[in-house]
């Protein structure tokens, strides 16, 4: 555990989380959100938990963003704001 | 319906010469460490589920970069639905099986009444069976969830 690295990861891991759900567009949230899980995922391994580590980057960061956006590509918007 | 490369091809609008020579030269090495995550899952990191999904993302960024008909040309839907239940039958065949034999479910060591090595050693040895069935399931529902959610469902073209 090196406090530094972990105070760094943390204030990424909240800014990217408030952005997430701030951000307006759809596809920009989700690409923050894949962000945010590989920060997480680099939390968890500087925990110690690897095999953690290992399912957030490939679960987290990698597949769900793909599906994310294809879910993305098959809506519309309703409003013009 | 199977049809040629160059017919799946063509169904792009737009095709990248640098992001398919890219994905083809990156597919292969995702999916040698898809199946080395897959093998040494019982005494390292990763295991049947994140190897499997490593596997699973190969075939969805091949289907990213060729679009959805021509990955469906190297794992056909029949072939992925097949894999699927064949991976949870070994899953739930081998700890069905270990409650038959006489132990608990997923109790391995019941196993060594069929071949008969330490039953220590078949608490490793079960664990890397059921990690195979779980690497096949994740994989081909994982492809499975991409190509009916790229393709609203219809399995015709992908993003």
């Amino acid at each position: 555990m090196i406090w530094q690295l972990d105070l760094v990861l943390l204030l990424l891991v909240v800014f990217c989380a408030v952005a997430t759900i701030t951000v307006k567009d759809l596809l920009s949230a989700t690409i923050i959100f894949s962000a945010y899980s590989f920060l997480m995922c680099l939390l968890w391994a500087e925990m110690g938990a690897v095999d953690v580590a290992f399912t957030e980057a490939t679960v987290g960061a990698g597949v769900s963003t793909i599906f994310f956006i294809s879910a993305i590509f098959r809506t519309t918007r309703r409003s013009k704001d | 319906m199977r049809i040629s490369l160059q017919e799946a091809r063509d169904r792009i609008p737009q095709r990248d010469t640098i992001l398919e020579t890219t994905v083809r030269l990156m597919v292969p090495f995702i999916q040698l460490y898809g199946l080395y995550v897959i093998v040494h899952g019982h005494y390292s990191p990763g295991g049947g589920f994140q190897g499997g999904v490593v596997l699973g993302a190969s075939v969805i960024l091949f289907a990213l970069a060729f679009g959805l008909p021509a990955s469906k040309r190297y794992l056909s839907e029949s072939t992925d639905i097949i894999l699927a239940n064949t991976g949870a039958l070994i899953y739930t065949g081998i700890a069905t099986l270990c409650a038959l034999l006489g132990g608990m479910f997923l109790d391995y060591s019941a196993l060594a009444k069929i071949l008969p090595i330490d039953p220590i050693s078949w608490h490793s040895h079960g664990i890397f069976l059921v990690e195979v069935g779980v690497g096949m399931g994740v994989t081909t529902i994982m492809v499975s969830i991409y190509w009916d959610m790229a393709s609203a469902g219809r399995l015709d073209e992908g993003l």
